[in-house]
Parts: C-alpha cells; structure tokens; sequence
C-alpha cells in the first residue's frame, strides 16, 4: 500500500524503505518513522481498542503518553504486548499485531460492551454480582477475568538478554529538547561530567516537531548544531533512547537505555535493554510539558489527536493524520497547529478557539467562541459538530481535529519523593512542588516556561547555578534567538453540551460522566476519585487525563483546582520491562553458585549435588549398580561407621579471634565458657540471640593463648560474624579483639569412623595417637610439610577429626585423602549420611535450629552460665520461656519398625481428636537409621522430657499417615560417647 | 541511598546492612540489670518520623559499624559516624 | 440503600440519579462514647463491627487523610490462613471465613476471590517446615494441600522448572487463599458503618490525647478536641507517632514496603504464588495487572516510597520464576508504612491508660487480617476482654517471654 498521507518535508530518510506488518496488513515506511507515524502515512488511523468498552481508538499523542495506540509488537518470544505505537521506532521487518480485540479489530464482539455502557458505569461491580454468593466465584469473576488485560505475553521464555549498568556524573540532565540541551552545553563548556539522557531516539524535543527558528536557522537544526558539539566533549555522555524513570534518594537515578529494541533482533553480545543507576550530583529536569485533552462527546475517535501530536506528525515525520483537519483549542498554542498545516499544503477545513476576541488567524477559518460538541464516524473521525458563538451549530467534515486544552509540564519525576505539584494560575497547569528530589531543579516547560525562549533561558540559568554548587564557573552565552509568546490558555476542560460520553481518561474509559457519578456518591478527594474510576490507573498512568480528571471534580464541587488536590505520579516515568529490572540475575545466574573445594572431585566421582543456600554440596555419590538414593546413602552411613568416611565441611563458618581479650570476648558471645578452655583444645559452644533463643551452634578451638578459631553453622557463617563485628565494635569497643572470616580460606573435611586416625596418620607429619591428640584436642599441624589443621571433633558421633588445609590444597587433600583412605574402603559422605548420622546422635542442626527454639528446648539449658555476662542470658531466664510444659527435644522411633514417619507430623496422644488442644508438637527432622533399621526423627514435644517412653502417634494431614510411635532419648546410637572417645 | 562513610567516602547503601536504633550500643549489664531493663533495651523504639541514629554494618566494605543520623521522612542523611567512636564516647569500654 | 444487580440496572435505565453518597461528611460532635483513630481497613472494620456486632452506638472514626488512603489503600491484596504459630493460625483463619461472609454481611463487593496460594519449596528442610505448617493449619480448622513439583506444573507450566538456581520441589497450597479488591473494602466497612451510624471524620489528624487520672478523656485533634469514653487507635505505620502522645514507646518500627503492578495482561496467573526463594509474591488482578512484591527496604522510614535495590531484587526474583515475563512491563511502584513489630506478629491490647486501647503491629500481614482486626478490636474495646483467637497478642509478651515469631528472627524488625 501507498504512504498515501505522506506530505513533504520531516526528519525521515525517505532513500531508505521499509517494510512492515500490523495485523498481517504489509505496510511501508522509512528510517525516522514510529510505527504510529508509519501507519499514519499510510492512512491507517484505527490502532487499537480501549480497555473496558473497546471502542475503536487510534493514537492522540506522538509519544511516550500515549494511552490508545497500544500493540503487541514482534511475534514469538519476543512478543511484547502494550507496546505504544508512537514511541515503537520501526524497523525493516518489523510485526505488530492489535490486541484486546476479538474477531477483529474492526469487527470487535466484546465492543457489545460500549452498547450496555450505562450499566458499566464507574464502579458498578461493587453494588452487583453479590447474589448468589458462590456465582460471584463460579461464574462472574471468570468472565470478568477472561475479558481483563490488554495485551498478552507468550509463556516462552525471553530470548533477549539485560544489562545493568552504573554510571556518575556532576550533573544529569533529563531530556534533550531546548532547555536540556542548552543546560547540557553550558555544563559541557564549563568542563562538567554531563550525561544528557532523552527517550526519543533523535534529541531535540519539541524543535524537531515544530516550524520554529532558534538563532535565526530551523529549530531542528539548531538541535543538531548542539548534540554534535555535545558528542564531541569527551566530559559528556549523550544517551538516546534513553528514559530517566525513576527518581531516588540521594541523587540517584534508574534510567532505561533501549539498546536494541529499533532493531529486530539485538546485536550478537548486545543487550535488549539496560538498566543503568546513574549517580548524580545535581540533576536538571527538562522533560517538557504533555498537551492535554478537552473533553468533550465522542472526544475518542480515531483521527481525533492532541493539536501539538498532528502538528509533530506533520513537521516531523511528513505525515497529515487526515486530508481535511480542524483544531479545536483554548489558547494560542493550538493555532500554531493550524497555521503549519496550512503552511504545509494541508486542507485546514476550521479552527474552533473556544475564545472569544484577539487577533483572527489570517487566511484559515477561525471560528472564535465556539466549541466542539461532538463528532461522527464509526472506525475514524468524519466530522464534527461545533456550537458557534452565534448559538448555531455546524457540522464540519475532517479526517483529523487536533484538540489542544493547554499544556501540563511534565513534574512527573519531581513527585517521585512523594512532593506535590503546585498550581500556576496564569498557566493554568501544575508546575513541580516544593519538597522534590534534593539537587534536582526543573527548566524550560517541565519547569512552567512553555516558550522556546523561556526553555533556553531557564536551561542556561539553572546549569550556571547547579554547577556553582559544584565549584564550576559556567559562563552565560549570549542565547540564541527564540520565540518567547505567552500561551494565552483559557481554561475549558470539558464542554458541557451533550448527554453522551467525554472521555477523560481514554484507555480506562473514564468519561466526565464518572467523575460526576463519584462526586454524587462522594468520592470526591481525589484519591477516592482515581480509585473509584480507576482514573489514571492504565498504562499511561493518567500522563493525558489526571489533570483533565481533577479539573472536572474541581468544578463539580466549587472548589478550585489546587484546593481539590493532584494525585502523585509514582515511578516509575514510563512501564520497564521486567527484564530490564531483572538484568543477568536468571536463571542458573539468579545467584552465585558457591563450590566446595571437592567440587570438582566430587563431580568426577558422580557425586549428587544439593542447593545449601548460594552451596552446592555433595548430597550423596552413588555407585555403579545403585538405584535409589537410599541404597546409597546407607552404604555410605554404614561405611562410616564400620570403617571411615570423609566429608566436605567447609562450608561451616570459619572465624579467627585473636588478641588479649579473645578470651573474655568468647564469654559475652558464647553462653558457656572459653577464657578456661585449655590451649589446643575445642569446646561446643551454644550462642543466643540477645532475646535469649538459641542462635547458633559450633565448636571453637583455642589455638593459642590469644587465638581462637570458631566454627558455625553453614547458614549463620555470615550473621555470625556480623554479630560479633556488632559486639566488638558496638559493645564493648576496648576489648582487644580482632576477628576475621576464614570461610574461604580454609577447605576443612571431616574424617570420621574407627579408622579414620589411621587413615589420617598416613598422611599427617605428626603423631595424632590418642595420647598426643585426645578427644577434642586442636592444633596447628602439618601435611607433607605444609600447614593444616587438625581439630578432633565429632557431628556423627565417630572417632572423628576435621583437617583442615589452604583452600588451594582442598583438591589435593580430598584426592589424598581418597587414595589413602582405599586401604580402608573408605567412603566420601554427603549431606544426606550426615544428617543421618547427626540425628543418630540427637545433635540439632537446621530444623531444631529454627530460631524459635531456646537452650531449654533443645536440652541444652544447662549450658547458659548464669555466672557471667553473655549475650541472650538474661532474657532467656523469662518464665515463657521457661515453662515445665514447653517443647523439649526427643527422639521418635515407630512402634512397628517398618512404620512410616514424615518430618512436619505433630504429636497427638493416641486417641485425640483432630483439634488444636491435641497438638503435642511436631517432629523437626526424620531420616532412615540403617543401624536402627527403621525411621528415626527428632522432635519438640510438649513436656517431652517428662513424656520418654510413652506411645504417641505422628499425625500427618497431609499425606494422610497416622503412625504410632514411641517417644525415646534423642541420643539413638551409642549414647554413652564411646566411639568418639576411641 | 548513599552513605558517606567517614572512612571510605560515598558508598551506596545497597553494600550496608541495616540493624535498627543506636540505642542498641546501650545493652545494660546482665550482671546487674534485670529482664525489665533488657526488655526495655531490647524490644522498645522512640521510632521517630524525623532524625533517626541507626545503625548500618558495611558488609559488602570494611566491615565498619556506622551510626548514621538520617531523617526518616526524607531520608536525608546528615551525620554518620563510626559505631566504635560513638559507643566509646557514650561510655562503653570491655 | 441496598445494592443490587436489579438496582444497578434500575439505575442505568434512569441515568443514575438514584446513587446516594456512600457515606456522610458530618461535622465531629464534642463527645463519643467510642473514638476509633485511624480511618484505614483495620479502623473501619473496627467501628463496622462496633456498631453492628457489639451494638454499640455513639461512634466516631478520626482519619487525618481520606478514608482507605493507608495501607489497605496501598497493598497487594492477598488473603490467606497459612500461619505457622498457634498465636496466629486461629486469628487468621477467624479473619479468612469472616473474608468468606464478608460481601453479604455488608453489601459490597469486595471481590473475595479464592483462587488459592502456593508457597513454593525448593529444599527438603522447606518440605519438612511446611509440612507442620499445613498440619498446625489443619488442626486449626484451615484447608492445606502438598503439592509435588508435577503437581505445581500441572498448574502453573511456565514457571521455571528446567533451568532454575532453586529447582522448585514442589508447594504448600491453600485453596481456601486468594486476593480481595482492598479498596472496596474500606469503602464497604465504611459504608457499612455509615450506615449504622458512624461517623467518619475524614482531615481530622490526632494531635494529643487528654489523659486525667490515669483514663482517656479524648482526643485532640486538628479539628478541636473530641471527648470519647473509650479510644483505640489503629492506625499502621503511625503506631508510635500517635501512641507517643500517651507516652508510650512500642515495640514497633515503622518500614518502608513497596508493591508493583505490571500493566494490564491477558489471564497468566490464576492464583496466589509465593517464591520464597527468592523474595517474590505474585497474583493477577482482576483488571490484568500483575500484582507483586518482595522484601521490605530493610530501613526505618516514614516516607512511603522505597529504593532501586528493592525494585531489582524483587524483578529478579520475578525473573527467576518465570522468564515468560521479561517482556511484561513494571507499570507502577508504591510504598506503604508498615508497623513492624519485634516478633513479626500484632498487637491488639489494652494499655497502661484506662479506656485507651491499641491495635497494631501488623507488619507487611495486615490486609488479609482486616475482617478479624476490626472484629477483635471492636470485642475489647466494647467487652474489655479479648477475643479468643486475639489473646496472644498482647504487649506483655515480650516482658514474659511469649514471642509469636513466624520467621524464627527475633527482635529485629526488618527481619520479620
């Protein structure tokens, strides 16, 4: 098809052609185009159908405000859906489909509901489908549901990757039309960090859309002379496509580089879209101002646009909407409309300036006083009906009527600190309030001056005094040329004739009707406003209707404007992407993985793996013949205990203390004692939280007179060191105590089972008989020379050690310990071996350790000396956590050995009903005990100490088991502590 | 958000981690105070909507506890200080 | 007036004249007998229930702002009985079957949907802590399911399952959960008391409080003094500012959390899906949007908006769910104050003052709990006792030892 309303001039590259689809439809277009500018060109006008009573709808805006022209764009995974056609730049290639329309988007079933449109009036769904009460559920929410959303996403994964990126500069500047970049160059001549960020793919802002001079040449290229200087200083950072969406605290930014989305697929190596963090020392805003709507009825046609949008479409892009025009406009902006149109040879058919007197445009039909009352044509505008002064009306054809009601400055990011705008009477618009964003000034029309002069002007003056701030002396050139016209707006928001619908907000069908609804039903602050009309709440966030919205509430209650209130524009500017907030964090990459030292011997021996927060650890390494889990998890639990078994534990926190007061420091952490502990000896030692619930667990060795060196558990390596970093700086500043984390530096393996001294003895220089190292002994040794650790300690309840070498060394030790381990048949164990054999010997760890659970709970209670200070001991003395009936730590085991027990099953009595006074507790950890033959668990029963043998039942809901069991010592397999003495 | 640490300059408040009030420098003795005292100390905040001395832990840094005057309204922040430094002032010793 | 199918038909055949406000704008008289401070959810329900449950009389409700503009105005809608504590289970499941009769007991709809929860287990040890969740739920009256990994598939395909950092294992479901229009039940409890009586005084912020003899006397108020026989106050996030004025320090703190809704989609997600794993909660509204959420900032605050780190953690944790969403956009992100207490669960109590009562810590939990907040609150207040599900949530508890601590944090607010 032909670009049949392409007219001359514009900033297109019409050498280049390109071709692309909307709805299946083949369409050119050229370099420079927008997908609505292209459509328009080629006389396409209906893009899409609004979201409750789908009329037909084509674009009323040429940018990002955009709340009709919305479209699914590329197709397959790359789907996006909502996308705004006039911001969308096209591309050679380029799909786009109509969404929230069925059959067709001419032919639309559900615009059945613009029929039934009194019925849908703001708000009707919370005075109905209340009866009866189980429909609501059944039968209207899935309808409603069904007919909810806009545009669809695929269930594919996105191709495309995201980046994140961070950036600084001494002053950023939001927005490249002629007050941005007349900041951006005073900042950039005076040798300033500058990053000058605009949405639209070519900067220059309104200059590239209108017919106006600056310094005597065009205003586009003026624009141009100005971002080349910009590009050719290396202090400035010109980033296009690029919008500034939100602002936070402290000068910094979150600002969307659209990387590749004017092409059909990303670069090879490029992202789709990045997300940069821009930190700021002094921002400047210079978004612009929005043009907004005067309502009025069947104000929603498509050709029906914003007059500065047909105006844009025209000088910019070369495109008339329509082959007769009219302009309907409250003040001398709208003109303008008229004026370049005429100028450029299109059929300017009326201007109706709802104004009465001043000069009349000359050679164009001004119709002064005059309204336009409604217009006609069912998929496009054909005509208007206008109310002369003389009290008549008329009936005018056109294609297009550009309708300009004033201009709202874009304070959109000034209120992301949550300030409000505040009223200017001679601009009738909000202009940005006090209490925004610290260091951030607004110019040009952002900032209320809407004339090119004033844009220049207040650029300048606000870059020479955000610069001061910073040391920077910018000179105030001589400004170019421009013009400086007052707007001359006099208000009219919406025309009163009529009965039918005006919209306000054209996406959620928000008509003046609903406004008056809310105000008859008193929703009239204007928060009640937008969240019973839903007001504001689409895609465009309200960027075109809010102020319309408010302005018709102002007048319906008698109050003015700023007295009837301005909601808050929240972040972000425009939607992002989610992807783009997400970045490379997905997927596999969501978080680091963190490896063992053994990893990749483990990976060699087929080891299985298991997610241990960022860990991965061995969970088990099965053997050729093996075929379930358990099989090989109970040769490896049996092993260790015949023989010897070796397992990764460095991911247990590693913390060396040292200095004079290491001892006395270990005090206050610890609820036992370590100053007494002998040198080259550990201790289990038990930590509380201050509010006296257990915190962490580990042993802690002393290495020297002023050394030490604690463990913790895998989950608290980090909170544990944070915590004694807390105590050491905060509490108690003098103590001489230095401490540091060693996780990573240490791979540490414990060795476990009969044989594991003389495994070990192979390869350690020293002698570790039990004379030279006896139980819970601790020292600095050596391996074939090189420096290790030896700690005799035991979590499976063996003669056990954990050795400890270099990170660098842990692949060499695993591989050592292997090869002279085969004389014993050694087995590596992992985490599933070790819980079974914690739990074998009653020892907490992840689900006793829940943080719910006190030193008394666990059965450790002695262990909280009262005899010294110590983090948590006070309060752990109060009587709720004392209480003779609370939960104590127990072992269970089935009546019938072959009985089933699931972790997460509570305690009941046998015999109980299903009630809450039954619940006893509930069982915390459960595994299979080769030895045992049968199920063990632990649990926290109600009294439990006082309830050992008694038969009770496991009771799970869940998988519907009921089991008897019998309440035992938590302590399962050698309960006196004899193995690990050996 | 960013922290001007009084040793490191600027940094973003994403490398800190947060704990809450200073107050909680001030832990009275468990030797002499009691439960009331700590459950005081422990569980009850002024909570202001105004300038607020909390602590951060740069964790992602130097490892430093801060105390970091900084409104709660605005979030502007107006003093930080090393923890060590202000619990030593306050009187805290070993 | 009683809403209806047949009214709203009636109506739009007579152009909508009909509609009467749905609540008064009355001046405040100079004594109640009950003031309620706080004009969001929790003190609509409270002066709702007040009226029609207790039948009591002489109500007013103080709000310094407009009605529903705190956090019921301002959160992601989600309802759901899956506590883990005897503390909270009964509460929650008393406030999810008032949930059930709630449009009918007030003529509004709400738009109670229960379309289900899902809490997502990526661990064993996961497995096992929701496994005594779903029985404590069971045993307190409430519905739970296990759902394996097929069977979280089978429901929700796109999530993912072949590439994940947190493999999902598997979920914890409560059919019974779901998602509420949470400003329709403000307006609905406002309505409704309204109706009975109430009056709700909207731009009337509390300024001090008139205390003689150790008993509340009323309220000073940016609009004169209100005298009032019994005060509560439930007003969120400003918990210690307006309890300060009776001298009090609470165990609370106020935080930031922010919620996002994406623009408007086509159906996607039909329920309520939570992502432990990676700090991320999830529903679809019924307009389209994708409403979610994750981790509070982390800082006290007061200024209702939060940081980037947040909004990027959270899309990560998004992303890492579900990679079918990186082409859906971020539409809109807010900030709501929330009362974070020091174990993570409320307080609904008498205070050291005769006549003045408190209702807060709610943390990032309030919404679902409005029906049974406002019924409890409206119990002790009229009877001065409280109720049966509410009698653990009592200031004392952490003097005597008796935290209810779903998370297992302590007393760190921003951890709960």
């Amino acid at each position: 098809m032909s670009q049949s309303n392409r007219i001359s001039g514009g900033q297109i590259d019409r050498s280049k052609t390109f071709r692309f689809t909307f709805d299946g439809m083949p369409y050119t277009g050229h370099p420079g185009d927008t997908l609505a500018s292209a459509l328009l060109a080629n006389g396409v006008r209906l893009m899409g159908r609004s979201f409750k009573y789908h009329r037909p709808r084509g674009p009323i805006s040429a940018g990002s405000e955009e709340p009709n022209a919305l479209v699914q764009l590329r197709s397959g995974a790359r789907q996006e859906p909502n996308t705004r056609a006039t911001v969308a730049e096209l591309f050679d290639g380029l799909q786009a489909s109509s969404q929230n329309a069925w059959p067709s988007l001419k032919l639309d079933a559900m615009a059945i509901n613009d029929k039934l449109n009194s019925f849908f009036t703001a708000g009707f769904y919370y005075k109905t489908f209340m009866w009866p009460a189980a429909f609501w559920e059944k039968l209207y929410e899935p309808i409603i549901r069904r007919a909810a959303g806009l545009g669809a996403l695929t269930r594919e994964e996105d191709p495309d990757e995201y980046d994140k990126g961070f950036a600084h500069c001494d002053l950023l500047v939001i927005g490249a039309g002629p007050a941005g970049l007349m900041a951006a160059l005073t900042a950039g001549r005076a040798g300033a960090r500058v990053i000058l960020a605009d949405e639209d793919f070519r900067m220059g802002g309104r200059l590239n859309a209108e017919s106006l001079e600056v310094g005597g040449r065009a205003g586009a290229e003026w624009a141009s002379a100005v971002v080349a200087e910009l590009m050719s200083m290396p202090n400035v950072r010109m980033m296009a496509r690029t919008t500034v969406v939100g602002a936070f605290d402290h000068g910094i930014y979150s600002v969307v580089e659209r990387v590749s989305d004017h092409l059909a697929v990303p670069e090879a190596g490029k992202p789709r879209q990045t997300l940069w963090r821009i930190y700021s020392k002094r921002a400047i805003l210079a978004g612009g101002a929005t043009e907004r709507p005067i309502a009025f009825e069947n104000n929603d046609r498509p050709g029906i646009m914003l007059a500065g949008a047909l105006r844009s479409y025209a000088n910019r892009w070369g495109v008339a909407v329509g082959d007769r025009v009219a302009v309907f406009t409250n003040n001398d902006d709208g003109l303008r409309t008229a004026r370049d149109l005429q100028s450029k040879g299109v059929d300017v058919a009326a201007v109706i300036d709802s104004r009465d007197g001043g000069d009349l445009l000359p050679g164009i039909r001004h119709l002064q006083g005059a309204q336009v009352i409604d217009s006609a044509g069912r998929l496009g505008l054909k005509s208007v009906t206008v109310r002369l002064a003389n009290g008549k009306t008329e009936t005018i054809a056109c294609t297009a009527l550009g309708v300009s009601g004033g201009w709202n400055p874009n304070v959109n990011i000034t209120s992301h600190h949550r300030s409000r705008p505040e009223w200017r009477e001679d601009i009738s618009a909000f202009v940005p309030g006090a209490g925004g964003p610290a260091n951030l000034t607004s110019v040009g029309a952002a900032g209320g001056a809407l004339s090119t002069h004033g844009a220049l002007a207040t650029g300048q003056a606000q870059a020479i005094a955000a610069l001061a701030d910073l040391g920077f002396t910018a000179t105030a050139d001589t400004l170019p040329q421009a013009e400086d016209a007052p707007i001359a707006v006099s208000p009219l928001w919406y025309v009163h004739e009529g009965k039918g619908r005006a919209w306000i907000d054209q996406q959620n069908d928000v008509t003046v009707k609903d406004v008056k609804l809310a105000h008859q039903e008193n929703f009239t602050s204007v928060e009640h406003l937008k969240r019973y009309t839903t007001l504001g709440m689409a895609t465009d966030q309200g960027k075109t209707g809010n102020v319309l919205g408010i302005a018709v509430m102002a007048e319906l209650t008698g109050q003015s404007i700023p007295a009837t209130g301005t909601t808050i524009y929240r972040p972000p500017y425009t939607p992002v992407a989610m992807g783009t907030l997400a970045g490379r964090s997905r997927g596999k990459e969501f978080k680091p993985f963190r490896l063992t030292p053994s990893h990749k011997w483990a990976s060699e021996q087929g080891a299985i793996f298991v997610e241990v927060g960022n860990w991965l650890r061995t969970q088990w390494v099965p053997k050729p013949g093996e075929t379930t889990w358990r099989e090989s998890v109970d040769r490896e639990v049996l092993a260790t205990r015949k023989s010897v078994g070796i397992c990764d534990v460095t991911t247990l926190g590693k913390i060396d203390i040292q200095g004079t007061d290491a001892g006395a420091f270990l005090d206050r952490v610890y609820s036992n004692t370590f100053s007494t502990l002998a040198v080259g000896k550990c201790r289990y030692g038990l930590m509380l939280r201050e509010d006296g619930m257990v915190f962490d667990d580990g042993t802690t060795a002393r290495m020297g007179d002023n050394e030490y060196v604690m463990t913790t558990t895998t989950a608290n390596a980090v909170t544990v060191f944070r915590h004694l970093e807390y105590c050491r700086q905060c509490l108690w500043p003098d103590m001489d105590v230095q401490i540091i984390s060693t996780t990573e530096a240490w791979a540490q393996y414990s060795v476990a089972g009969p044989n594991a001294r003389k495994l070990l003895q192979k390869i350690v220089d020293q002698d570790i008989s039990d004379a030279a190292f006896p139980y819970m002994g601790a020292g600095n040794i050596t391996i074939g020379g090189m420096r290790a650790r030896l700690f005799r300690i035991s979590f499976s309840g063996e003669l056990a050690y954990e050795v400890a070498v270099p990170t660098r060394y842990g692949d060499a030790l695993i591989r050592k310990l292997a090869a002279a381990g085969a004389e014993f048949d050694a087995v590596v164990y992992g985490t599933e071996a070790l819980g079974v054999m914690r739990i074998e010997k009653g020892h907490v760890a992840g689900g006793e350790l829940n943080g719910q659970s006190t030193a008394l709970n666990m059965g450790l209670g002695k262990m909280v000396s009262k005899k010294k200070d110590s983090i948590g001991m006070v309060l752990s003395q109060r009587e709720g956590m004392n209480s003779a009936d609370g939960y104590r730590l127990v072992g269970v085991k089935p009546v019938d050995p072959n009985g089933s027990i699931s972790a997460g099953s509570h305690f009941m009595e046998i015999g109980a009903p299903v009630e809450l006074a039954s619940d006893g507790g509930w069982l915390t950890s459960k595994v299979y005990s080769p030895h045992l033959g049968c199920d063990i668990a632990l649990g926290y029963l109600k009294a439990g100490d006082q309830k050992i043998g008694r038969r009770m039942r496991a009771v799970n809901f869940l998988t519907k088991t009921d089991t008897e069991i019998e309440i035992v010592s938590p302590h399962f397999f050698d309960p006196e502590g004899e193995r690990l003495r050996g | 958000m960013i922290i001007n640490h009084p040793i490191l300059g600027p940094r973003d408040a994403q490398e800190f981690v947060y704990l809450g009030d200073a107050n909680l420098i001030n832990r009275p003795d468990g030797m002499t105070a009691g439960i009331e005292a700590f459950h005081d100390y422990l569980y009850n905040r002024d909570n202001p909507a105004g300038e607020h001395r909390e602590l951060w832990y740069h964790e992602q840094g130097d490892r430093s506890w801060l105390v970091v005057t900084r409104n709660t309204v605005t979030h502007e922040i107006l003093k930080v200080e090393l923890a060590r430094d202000v619990a030593k002032a306050q009187g805290r010793s070993k | 007036m009683r809403y209806s199918g047949f009214r709203v038909i009636a109506e739009a055949l007579t152009g909508h004249k009909g509609w009467k406000p749905v609540w008064r704008d009355p001046a405040p008289q100079p004594d109640y007998d009950y003031i309620v401070v706080g004009g969001g959810g929790h003190g609509l329900a409270t002066a709702y229930y007040l009226a029609k449950e207790f039948k009591q009389a002489r109500i007013a409700v103080l709000e310094k702002g407009y009605l529903g503009g705190g956090n019921v105005g301002r959160n992601t809608t989600i309802i759901r009985s899956n506590y883990l504590l005897d503390g909270n289970e009964p509460f929650y499941e008393f406030s999810l079957k008032l949930w059930e009769g709630l449009e009918q007991d007030f003529n509004y709809n709400a738009m109670v949907s229960q379309r289900g929860i899902i809490n997502l287990i990526h661990t064993d040890a996961q497995r096992d802590a929701f496994t005594r969740r779903g029985n404590g739920m069971i045993l307190n009256g409430a519905d739970a399911e296990l759902l394996n990994r097929d069977q979280v598939r089978a429901m929700y395909p796109f999530l993912n399952f072949d590439n994940a950092r947190f493999p999902i294992k598997g979920a914890l479901m409560q059919r019974r959960g779901g998602t509420v229009r949470h400003d329709a039940v403000a307006w609905g409890y406002a309505r409704g008391a309204d109706m009975r009586g109430v009056d709700l005084i909207q731009n009337c912020e509390v300024t001090g409080m008139r205390i003689e003899n150790g008993r509340i006397r009323g309220v000073e108020t940016t609009r004169g003094f209100i005298g009032a026989k019994k005060v509560g106050v439930a007003v969120a996030g400003s918990s210690s500012k307006v309890m300060a004025h009776a001298g009090m320090r609470l165990p609370i703190e106020s935080h930031v959390l922010q919620a996002f809704v994406s623009e408007g989609l086509k159906p996607f997600i039909d329920g309520v899906m939570t992502f432990g794993a990676g700090h991320f909660y999830v529903s679809q509204s019924d307009k389209g949007g994708l409403v979610f959420g994750g981790d509070i900032d982390g800082y006290n605050s007061y200024a209702q908006r939060g940081n980037l780190p947040v909004i990027e953690d959270v899309a990560e944790g998004g992303m890492a769910l579900m990679p079918a969403i990186g082409r859906a956009r971020l539409l809109r992100a807010w900030g709501g104050i929330m009362d974070m207490s020091m174990d993570g669960s409320p307080i609904i109590d008498k205070t050291h003052v005769e006549g003045l009562y408190f209702n807060g810590g709610w943390c990032y939990g309030g919404f679902k709990a409005t029906p049974a907040s406002g019924w409890c609150f409206a119990h002790l207040m009229a009877k001065d006792t409280p109720h049966p599900t509410a009698t653990a949530y009592r200031f004392d508890r952490f003097l005597k030892g008796l935290m209810i601590d779903e998370k297992g944090q302590g007393a760190q607010p921003n951890l709960h």
